[in-house]
């Protein structure tokens, strides 16, 4: 089973703040997820390549040109956002 | 007049024969969404406002004359992963409880460009990491042929909508199993196209490798109109492929004489119900019948299908939802001191208990020294399930196999079982690995083994059907020959 500290280690990496109790379920469930995966440690792979695009598609490229957002865009974009100021996203001190 | 289960080309016959309004038939079916809905929780999101707008729209164009778009006036729903242009978009998490999208997904766009009339978001496990639809922030679906049952997910909502007869047609996703499993144990026809055949822009994403957009429709022929419409390559998703889109709906035939249907005998799994198994086996006899050519075959590799996905998947995830951090968009907490506390607590809260565990299991299989071990050898492992498909498919035309190994189990016993989704989705993972498309169609009624159900009938069945990549005509016409034969899919329980 994964250890607490190594819990604390993934959910820091994660950015996901985790209580006492959470530590100790997600110890008990990742470890599950582990276990079930463990079977394809035995599997001969040798000589394939790792696949990560099914259909084969190679380097599909577009030109390189920047699209103006219109006002309205800009706007709508900005709605979202928790705390805007004079346009620019507001975020805590960084230094 | 009713307009609940009528087919696409029904109701745009009426349309076109103006024996109804858009703005009538939009009322109609917002009308039953208000009467029914509370007892599936179908529905994130209503909008009624612009779904009358859009339909009024319709009904102008319609009445200007020319020939109408198919799905003009048509009203749908989606699944709440589509982003919808001034419509809230939740993916049914509280991370995006308030998320209103600047922009229309493709999907939504060319559907917008036939007037085709959007009546709301729906309900679907948060950020469609499940298979029952028990991880939604806001509560689970119930299946309209017994509410004390799952529909299924990850598209439950949009699955309980079909199936109640609340709208026609609706939109949703599948990354292993999503679209398939729903339709199979709610009785509905569901598509889940070629990886690439639609275009994931503006989907929120959840497995990039993986994530087919596509629909839970009432039979073969809504889902072939659908798909000439929702296929095809765009600029905006460069994994989208440049093959040309057919003419599903036009060129579908019921002819499968002298068809190879292959069905894998790793399909049968331990476990699976004898009623499922009996009503599968029914369904191969009809198409023997048809003429087609039924041959075993073996796929192996079948059984590590969803330890792959174990891996994958969660680290896809991992790496997707990196985003939600409460700077740009979507929850941000109350209570931090510093940049890190904002990320940290943001996600904590804003994040449910399935999409943690994806995003933390994905983290350590991708994380320094485990990287190897985890997820390069299941990309290997992938390659080996892709190859033996296309060895299979140069024996065969489509594979044909079960589509859910028991029927709609009740409501409360997957939201803390882990592996549940691996092992109810392993009839669809391997295909999705493969990227090939699938449709799920109904093929009987079977007695659950956990209880009585007040359904008399017992509940829904499903069949799959695999094609090869982009052959999604040839597993379209399989489809439709079974329904032209059988009334299956014609089959809706009484909400």
């Amino acid at each position: 089973m994964l250890t607490r500290e190594e819990v604390i280690k993934i959910a820091g990496l994660a950015r996901i703040a985790l209580t006492d109790t959470e530590v100790e379920k997600f110890q008990k469930e990742v470890s599950m997820v582990l276990e079930y995966v463990e079977e394809l440690k035995s599997v001969d792979v040798t000589g394939l390549e790792e696949v990560a695009q099914v259909t084969g598609l190679v380097n599909v490229q577009r030109e390189d040109k920047i699209v103006e957002p219109t006002d309205e865009l800009r706007e709508d974009i900005l709605k979202n956002a928790p705390e805007i100021k004079d346009g620019y996203y507001k975020v805590k001190a960084i230094l | 007049m009713n307009y609940e289960f009528l087919e696409l080309t029904e109701l745009r016959k009426l349309l076109d024969e103006k024996k109804v309004a858009s703005v009538e038939l939009t009322k109609y079916f917002l009308a039953r969404v208000k009467e029914h809905d509370k007892k599936f929780n179908s529905f994130l999101t209503v909008c009624e406002k612009e779904a009358l707008e859009q339909a009024k729209e319709a009904d102008d164009y319609m009445a200007s004359g020319g020939e109408n778009p198919f799905l003009c006036g048509i009203p749908f729903a989606a699944k709440d992963l589509f982003c919808t242009k001034g419509v809230r978009t939740t993916a049914a998490s509280k991370i995006l409880d308030n998320y209103i999208p600047p922009y229309d997904s493709t999907v939504i766009r060319k559907l917008k460009e036939q007037k085709a009339v959007l009546i709301g978001k729906t309900n679907l496990d948060q950020f469609a990491h499940g298979s029952s639809g028990e991880t939604s922030a806001y509560g689970p679906s119930k299946n309209p042929w017994d509410t004390t049952r799952m529909p299924g997910g990850s598209s439950s909502g949009s699955t309980s909508a079909v199936a109640a007869g609340l709208v026609p047609y609706a939109l949703a996703t599948e990354t292993g199993g999503s679209i398939r499993f729903p339709a199979s144990i709610s009785g509905l026809t569901g598509w889940k196209p070629t990886y690439g055949r639609v275009s994931r822009y503006g989907v929120v994403a959840m497995g990039s490798s993986l994530d087919s957009p596509g629909v839970m429709s009432l039979s073969a022929l809504d889902a072939a109109h659908l798909a000439e419409v929702m296929a095809g390559r765009d600029e905006m998703d460069s994994t989208t492929g440049p093959q040309p889109v057919e003419e599903y709906a036009k060129n579908l035939s019921a002819n499968i004489k002298g068809l190879k249907i292959g069905i894998p005998k790793e399909y049968f799994i331990d476990g699976m119900e004898e009623g499922v198994k009996q009503k599968v086996t029914e369904a191969m006899k009809v198409l023997k019948g048809l003429g087609a050519e039924l041959i075993d075959v073996s796929l192996p590799n079948t059984k590590y299908g969803s330890l792959v996905y174990a891996i994958i998947c969660p680290s896809e995830v991992s790496s997707n939802l990196a985003k939600y951090d409460g700077i740009r968009y979507g929850h941000v907490t109350k209570d931090a001191k510093n940049l890190l506390e904002v990320y940290e607590k943001s996600r904590a809260e804003g994040f449910g208990d399935e999409s943690k565990r994806r995003i933390l299991t994905g983290t350590y299989v991708l994380s320094a020294g485990y990287y190897d071990a985890y997820y390069k050898k299941a990309q290997k492992v992938r390659g080996l399930i892709i190859r033996e498909f296309a060895e299979i498919f140069k024996r065969v035309d489509v594979l044909l196999c079960p589509s859910n190994p028991g029927v709609a189990q009740k409501l409360g016993h997957a939201a803390d079982d882990p592996l549940f989704g691996y092992i109810v989705d392993q009839l669809h993972i391997p295909s999705s690995l493969a990227g090939l498309p699938a449709i799920a169609f109904p093929c009987g009624f079977s007695r659950p083994v956990d209880g009585d159900t007040p359904s008399m009938d017992g509940l829904p069945v499903g069949i799959q059907v695999i094609g090869p990549q982009f052959g999604e005509q040839q597993v379209f016409n399989v489809a439709y020959a079974y329904q032209s034969v059988s009334d299956w899919h014609k089959k809706h329980p009484n909400i």
